[in-house]
């Protein structure tokens, strides 16, 4: 079983909230990575048993959205954006920076991602979701490190908070 | 001049607290729904929002009144999907509204609701807005503590569910049809119209699909008159919009102005212009997906169908992203290329199979090995996923993904081909191979 017990309690809850249970399918897909950091096998099974679907169906589906990993990412998702605004804003520069220096690093998973919509905030990036922008290469690895010892506190690697209350 | 600020008054007049019920309840919040819930869906929907000639702000421009009047009469459920999955490139309003004031969108999402007679309303939010989505679902357990949502709203007799769905990074779920499919629980493909959702939607059931800024606007009309929103903007261009401008300006942000005002007033007032003293080379009006203008534009006025119908390209989403004199536009256009042949959703043949070979050759191009026949060969193939190649585009693809490719090939063809030619010469025939890993082979999340 992939879900822990009070997962498959809330993933019955979300099925209950939609007209058709297989809507429920990316919610799940986000709760699984919210427990677990990626999207294991285990958890499409988990998930296809769920909705009644086949395993097939659910890893086609996440395999669509680029959110979903389907390998283990390190506990930081630094997302840099580099379309347009940012292209011309340093967003290249920025994200060539940040993959050379954590190519080794098992924390920081970096990736090059496509418009994030904070382009007055070019350029930018994310970290598990939350946003920072304008930042150099150096303001961003400073970023990074804090989050890394603590004094910055991320989101889940699917962009849920932990453990606080919403609207904060 | 000054900011027409409707939809934007709030989250710039209380900063600290703008998302927040009390703040909302404070500045006149949920009045409108009160006011709505008196009135006649007709009332809502023939006399207020199609009189305020509210035209879609995601893109399309669709009016949104006459939208909601093509549902079948007598055919129930029907849905409310609320697109907020904001992703066309150098857009970031709905991001703003969500983020700073979901009180409003809510109150118009139940206004609609009310107005369309549905009972359930699903807002599909960009997965990546996380501190957006976690407002709503602040906003939304709110609103249902306060009767604003529930069963028998302010003891109206009328129902309303709220489901908030987070979507998990797909440009193409922001379609109409794609956000039907993803909230269905499957790949973001879009579907071939008709039928149209507004007869068969969301679980095959007649469904409105609206945008955050367009259901934001809706309280204020209620609450003004669909004659006072339509006495703003300009033609068929009523009311305000908010732009988000970005790229070479001063003060990249979000600026809400009646529609009419001239994009000089956009990006060379409100925006500050270009800085350090340099030109602009070219502006894009309206998103990734529309054709590009030029300097000679900028006192055209933001009118919609002016900008289609005379300028060739189109306000699309709002979105201005403006180039400076010291910009490459072949490095542009790749860019955006390899935006469309990621996102592609891979459903239609000239979307998926073209977006790829556009965007390697622009790669080719741009990096000193175009050929002098390159740009030749983008229009001739082109000519295949937008026939004729003429604004606005022809579609030979269920969406409208794979004709926005063409968008930037034929603005580098309309106003830079000199430009290009000067620098495809036969020496970068030396037949330097682009391998796959050097086109964009990087892949991007």
């Amino acid at each position: 079983m992939a879900f822990t017990t009070a997962n498959r309690a809330r993933a019955r809850e979300i099925i209950a909230q939609y007209p058709v249970a297989t809507s429920a399918t990316l919610p799940l897909l986000h709760l699984t990575q919210d427990q677990d950091g990626w999207v294991s096998p285990e958890a499409m099974e988990e998930i296809a048993r769920l909705l009644d679907m086949t395993p097939a169906q659910v890893l086609g589906v996440c395999s669509f959205y680029t959110m979903f990993k389907r390998e283990p990412v390190g506990r930081l998702v630094v997302s840099v954006c580099t379309n347009v605004s940012c292209l011309v804003n340093g967003g290249p520069e920025l994200l060539r920076a940040l993959e050379d220096a954590h190519l080794d690093d098992e924390d920081v998973h970096v990736e090059e991602v496509e418009c994030i919509a904070a382009c007055d905030l070019a350029p930018v990036m994310q970290v598990n979701y939350d946003y920072h922008g304008p930042v150099t290469p150096e303001a961003a690895e400073t970023i990074i490190e804090e989050y890394k010892r603590g004094a910055r506190r991320p989101r889940t690697v699917s962009g849920t908070r932990v453990g606080a209350q919403a609207g904060h | 001049m000054p900011e027409t600020r409707i939809v934007t008054a709030r989250l710039h007049d209380h900063s600290k607290d703008s998302w927040t019920i009390d703040r909302y309840l404070a500045t006149g919040g949920y009045e409108a729904l009160r006011k709505a819930l008196g009135m006649t869906p007709e009332q809502i929907g023939e006399e207020q929002v199609k009189a305020s000639g509210l035209r879609g702000r995601g893109g399309a421009g669709f009016g949104t009144g006459q939208k909601w009047s093509f549902l079948p009469k007598g055919v129930y459920p029907r849905y409310l999907a609320v697109n907020a999955d904001e992703g066309e490139p150098s857009t970031f309003k709905d991001h703003m509204l969500i983020e700073r004031d979901p009180h409003q969108l809510l109150e118009g999402s139940i206004i609609s609701a009310f107005a369309i007679e549905c009972h359930i309303a699903f807002i599909y939010v960009r997965g990546e807005f996380a501190l957006g989505y976690e407002r709503l679902e602040r906003a939304v357990a709110d609103a249902y503590a306060r009767g604003f949502l529930g069963k028998d709203i302010l003891g109206s007799g009328f129902d309303l569910d709220v489901i908030l769905h987070r979507g998990a990074g797909a440009y193409i779920a922001g379609d109409e049809t794609g956000l039907l499919s993803s909230l269905e629980g499957e790949r973001a493909m879009p579907r071939i119209k008709p039928p149209f959702p507004a007869v068969q939607g969301l679980f095959a059931k007649p469904t409105v699909v609206n945008n955050v800024e367009t259901l934001s606007a809706v309280p204020h009309i209620i609450d003004r008159g669909g004659d006072w929103y339509a006495s703003l903007g300009v033609n068929r261009s009523t009311g305000t919009r908010i732009f988000s401008v970005s790229g070479h300006v001063e003060r990249p942000a979000n600026y809400e102005v009646e529609l009419g005002t001239p994009f000089r007033e956009l990006i060379e007032g409100l925006a500050g212009g270009v800085p350090g003293g340099r030109k602009m080379k070219f502006f894009i009006p309206g998103g990734a997906s529309s054709p590009w203008l030029m300097p000679e534009h900028l006192d055209e006025p933001t009118d919609m169908d002016h900008v289609q119908n005379d300028l060739k390209s189109m306000l699309g989403s709002g979105a201005i992203m403006v180039f400076d004199e010291t910009t490459d536009p072949l490095r542009v256009a790749w860019r955006l290329a390899k935006f469309f042949a990621h996102e592609s959703c891979g459903k239609c043949t000239p979307c998926r199979e073209g977006s790829g070979w556009i965007e390697k050759i622009l790669y080719r191009m741009a990096n000193g090995l175009g050929r002098p026949q390159d740009l030749d060969l983008l229009l001739d193939f082109g000519d295949n996923i937008v026939p004729g190649l003429n604004a606005p585009f022809a579609q030979t693809t269920i969406c409208a993904l794979g004709s926005s490719i063409m968008s930037p090939v034929v603005s580098l063809d309309r106003f830079f081909r000199d430009e290009i030619q000067a620098r495809m010469t036969e020496d970068t025939q030396a037949r330097i191979p682009v391998t796959a890993a050097e086109s964009g082979g990087g892949r991007v999340a």
